[in-house]
């Protein structure tokens, strides 16, 4: 082997080492990182960790948000039509959220099994509209069958 | 009418398409002028029918024709001008016919710009490039027209743009990014015209560098543009949110810097060559997946289009025959490609290798953080998501490395470097490094150890340019008048410098609270009093809003005062933030309207953002870096002197015909 | 050894590819239904056609029924009707849930795109979508014999997620 392709070997062997290690760090750093996803009826029969992050998904039911008098926190009933969690969230809620809606929340459950959200996502499901949208149309005017776009 | 005529010069483009994507390759294949001198007079007529489609698409959306489904869909008569103007790419189909658009634009501009370039290679670049935009075509005109009209039930009104994107940086940020990811096929078609020819020289890097700058440094602007929407617009104040769709721009950008680095060793030295040829497939092959992530709603994020599977499966495949195609012809020829020359360990080419390995490991991060929610789901082991720790607790050290290699690797010289020379020359540096590091220690305050990490990273970049530059200025005859490339080069690392400082700051010294207040209130955040006056209602063209009145002050001098609104977009019934900003260089103040509470309060968000700009800042000095550098006079004296030489001393090795 | 380095890039690229493959289709933000396996909830509703007549869940029994959530203000329900017009003809017997809308419109509707529903509950208040957990029109249901639900799918139905999803397993309910 000439010099020349010893040092395209070295190149080449460190560059595969280097990826695969830092692929490894990576993966090790995934781990500790994710947010498993569960449904309320899950989180409700205990089957999600206690203490560890996780997301929460399901709907918003009408008429339970209740808003603290002097301060940001806010309840809210979150469920997926079987079981219904209390969800607790202090800060702005984002622009989309709305009550009969699906969201999405970010947090981790407390010892009195109140789900103690750090974060709110609202579902902003471009496939399908709120009837509300529409009746901003007039009747005349049906919709184009294409969903809107965002970015 | 003129939508019919819009789909029918898509239609002609793409028979265009089709023959240029043959007629010089197969002239390339068999030697033969004749064929091949078709390919600017086909690659100007593809250009000038998509420029035709795209003129009537905007002439649609300026006549308000909601018979055209897509103009139904993302405009309304009362949306200003400007707006019906870049609602054209407001949607996918549009956004797709902008891609397209620009494709041409760049093969055009290929066509016009390369004609020094010998014949059978430029042949096959604007082949390859015709491949592309027939892939593309086909794509428009099979899944996504966007001149589908309705013809029973069509709607007196528009369903209006998504209130998102009515907004002066989304006018702006997708041209500029579709720039860059398009500007990639450049370099993908040159990589691709060298393996079909089996050979690559310095004088191929030579041709390639100026295309591959330049589109990098679109796809940073188009980068910049992004974030910097995202912080005033979603409302959040939040610069970079390790979305998908950013993580898509991001990658390709992350692998065309490794190229763009790659690039300058295969030009000078002869070096890298199946690397550059590798990387220049990734980054376009990572552009068009971006394109994929975002079109299929295989992810979920903030601002994900419309899924819709058949145009998944449709990009899916298009991804595959462009990848595979190019990945097997990679695997079959760039074994030919043997290097000129060898390197010593300490040397220039070894650094810029451990620069393409701290990019490319970066690169894989991001790819392995956007798609593991992915190999989960479909390994059916439940839903779940990546969030930004994973990538700042990675991205973090591997910068950290990426600037330490920069700030040591910029004074060494090619093939091999005296080792004690090289050490006195990091001696500067290392001192300047540890008196800021001392510094910064001793008045960093809290949070200091963050601080002396980006001021130390910050800092050995720019001693060492500087070091590098005062050696430069002294030693070589040239003087001050280094070449553009060799001032694009620092500038562009000075940028990463100055990203470096912004980000370091404005994540360990922002001030941000979410407070409740009524009118008269006033709130002390970081040396600042903000008393709130009210809000009053507003009328828009196409929205209503409720806007809020701030006065900021200092120790009782008012320095600005802001009005942040909430608006609501009638036809659309969304609500959206518009958040109120006192820019500074060295500070933003930002406040956004959240909601209305009870009793005429409502709930904002407060922000002091801290050299926030510098972010974007060194953003824009990387892509002028770039810019400098693809304009460099080199390449362009080499224009004007090679139509004389008939066959060019340069490039005799890639001019001999290939005898089929 | 060489060589073999060179097909690496492919061999990943093959990788991402299947994966992709997979992931293609499915809406990563879709939430399990907790309804499937679970009879179908019970309602009282008149139909769109006739406001007198109220029907329940018991009429849905007998056969594998397509349930087919849908209103005049959606734009998807518009790009799939013509696919439940052409899943009638073949005789795949399908129920309509006219799911908040008002009863002129709905009828204009049937009348001008035609009807492929055997017949259209009319859930105004959308009571029946909120027991059966619809987030947004259009969804679609499989009921089997016994009026239990086997199967949910959200968004437009097509040919390809016809073919590939739900008539297999309505298939099997049949035999």
């Amino acid at each position: 082997m000439n010099l020349k392709r010893k040092h395209r070997m070295w190149a080449v062997v460190a560059l595969l080492l280097g990826v695969s290690v830092a692929v490894g760090l990576a993966l090790y750093a995934l781990q500790q990182n994710i947010n498993l996803f569960y449904s309320p009826s899950q989180i409700a029969d205990h089957q999600a960790p206690d203490d560890t992050r996780i997301r929460a998904g399901g709907m918003v039911v009408e008429h339970s948000l209740q808003r603290s008098g002097d301060s940001l926190m806010v309840h809210f009933a979150l469920t997926d039509f079987q079981k219904t969690i209390e969800v607790e969230y202090t800060g702005i809620l984002p622009d989309l959220f709305r009550e009969g809606q699906g969201v999405v929340a970010l947090g981790k459950m407390n010892s009195k099994g109140v789900f103690v959200a750090d974060q709110v996502l609202a579902k902003h499901d471009e496939k399908y509209m709120p009837p509300e949208v529409a009746a901003a149309l007039k009747a005349s005017g049906k919709l184009p069958p294409q969903p809107s776009a965002e970015h | 009418m003129i939508p019919e005529l819009g789909q029918l010069a898509l239609i002609l483009a793409l028979c265009l398409a089709l023959m240029l994507a043959l007629v010089p390759l197969w002239g390339a294949f068999r030697g033969n002028l004749f064929w091949m001198r078709f390919a600017t007079p086909l690659a100007t007529g593809q250009f000038f029918f998509v420029a035709l489609a795209f003129g009537f698409l905007t002439y649609a959306f300026m006549t308000n024709d909601f018979t055209v489904a897509y103009v139904a869909t993302n405009s309304n008569s009362h949306l200003p001008w400007y707006y019906k103007f870049s609602a054209v790419w407001g949607g996918h189909e549009g956004s797709l016919l902008l891609w397209l658009f620009i494709l041409c634009l760049w093969t055009v501009a290929v066509a016009w710009r390369s004609l020094h370039l010998p014949a059978e290679l430029r042949s096959r670049v604007l082949s390859v490039m015709g491949m592309i935009s027939t892939g593309f075509l086909l794509f428009v005109l099979l899944t996504s027209s966007p001149f589908t009209r309705l013809f029973f039930n069509a709607p007196d009104d528009g369903q209006d743009l998504n209130p998102l994107l009515q907004d002066f940086g989304l006018i702006v940020h997708p041209p500029m990014l579709y720039m860059g990811y398009v500007g990639f096929s450049v370099a993908f078609a040159f990589a691709i015209a060298a393996l079909l020819g089996g050979r690559l020289d310095a004088a191929w890097a030579r041709w390639a560098r100026p295309w591959t700058n330049a589109a990098w440094a679109f796809l940073s602007i188009g980068i910049v543009l992004g974030s910097w929407w995202a912080y005033y617009e979603l409302g959040w104040g939040g610069w970079w949110f390790w979305d998908p769709v950013e993580n898509a721009s991001f990658m390709p950008w992350l692998a065309g810097t490794a190229l763009i680095h790659s690039m300058a060793v295969t030009e000078k030295r002869g070096e890298f060559k199946s690397w550059t040829v590798l990387l220049a497939i990734c980054a376009f092959s990572l552009s068009l997946l971006g394109t994929f992530l975002v079109r299929s709603g295989v992810l979920t994020s903030v601002h994900a289009f419309a899924s819709d599977p058949t145009r998944g499966f449709f990009v899916l495949m298009l991804l595959a025959v462009t990848v595979g195609g190019s990945l097997l012809l990679f695997a079959l020829r760039a074994v030919d490609l043997k290097s000129e020359s060898t390197f010593n360990l300490l040397s220039k080419e070894t650094w810029l290798l451990i620069n393409n390995l701290i990019l490319l490991v970066a690169m894989v991060v991001v790819l392995l953080g956007t798609l593991y929610p992915l190999v989960v789901d479909a390994l059916q082991l439940g839903k779940l998501s990546v969030g930004p720790p994973y990538f700042n607790m990675l991205f973090v050290p591997l910068m950290g490395l990426l600037a330490l290699a920069l700030g040591s690797g910029l004074m060494l010289r090619w093939k091999r470097h005296a080792q004690d020379q090289w050490l006195k020359s990091l001696a500067l540096p290392a001192l300047a490094v540890l008196i800021f590091a001392i510094v910064t220690i001793i008045w960093g305050g809290e949070h200091r150890w963050g601080i002396v990490l980006g001021v130390v990273m910050a800092g050995w970049i720019a001693v060492s340019t500087l070091v590098d530059v005062s050696h430069r200025i002294r030693f070589s005859q040239q003087g001050w008048r280094q070449p553009r490339s060799y001032w694009g080069m620092h500038v562009a690392h000075l940028g990463f410098c100055a990203s470096i400082l912004g980000v370091t700051w404005v994540s360990l010294h922002a001030f941000e609270q979410d407070i409740r207040v009524e009118p008269g209130h006033v709130e002390h955040i970081d040396g600042y009093d903000i008393s709130y006056l009210g809000a009053t209602s507003l009328q828009g063209p196409n929205y209503t809003a409720e806007q809020g009145h701030f006065v900021v002050s200092k120790q009782g001098k008012t320095i600005t005062e802001l009005f942040p609104q909430k608006r609501n977009y009638s036809v659309q019934r969304s609500m959206m933030t518009e958040a109120a900003i006192d820019p500074g260089l060295m500070q933003d103040i930002y406040i956004a309207m959240g909601e209305r509470l009870d009793g005429g309060a409502w709930a904002v968000r407060i922000h002091i953002k801290p050299m926030v700009r510098w972010i974007w800042l060194g953003g824009l000095l990387m892509a002028f870096g770039g810019a400098l550098a693809a304009t460099d006079l080199r390449y362009r004296r080499l224009r004007h002197r090679q139509p004389q030489v008939s066959v060019g001393l340069e490039t005799a090795p890639v001019t001999e015909v290939s005898h089929a | 050894m060489r060589k073999a380095l060179f097909f690496l890039p492919l061999i990943v690229a093959f990788g991402l590819g299947v994966l992709f493959w997979q992931s293609l289709g499915k809406d990563p933000s879709t939430l399990p239904s907790a309804l499937i396996n679970k009879p179908l909830p019970d309602f009282s509703l008149p139909t769109v056609e006739k406001s007198s007549e109220l029907i329940s869940a018991a009429r849905l029994k007998g056969q594998p029924v397509l349930l087919n959530v849908w209103a005049t203000w959606c734009p998807s329900c518009h790009m799939e009707h013509p696919y439940f017009m052409q899943l009638a003809k073949q005789g795949v017997p399908i129920i309509g849930i006219n799911y908040k809308d008002d009863r002129a419109s709905a009828m204009k509707w049937l009348a001008e795109l035609g009807n492929p529903y055997l017949f259209s509950i009319f859930d105004e208040k959308g009571s029946l979508g909120f027991d059966l957990g619809v987030y947004g029109a259009p969804e679609t249901y499989l009921i089997d014999k016994d009026g239990i639900i086997r199967y949910k799918h959200v968004g437009v139905v097509d040919e390809r997620v016809w073919r590939e999803q739900i008539q297999p397993i309505y298939e099997r309910l049949k035999s």
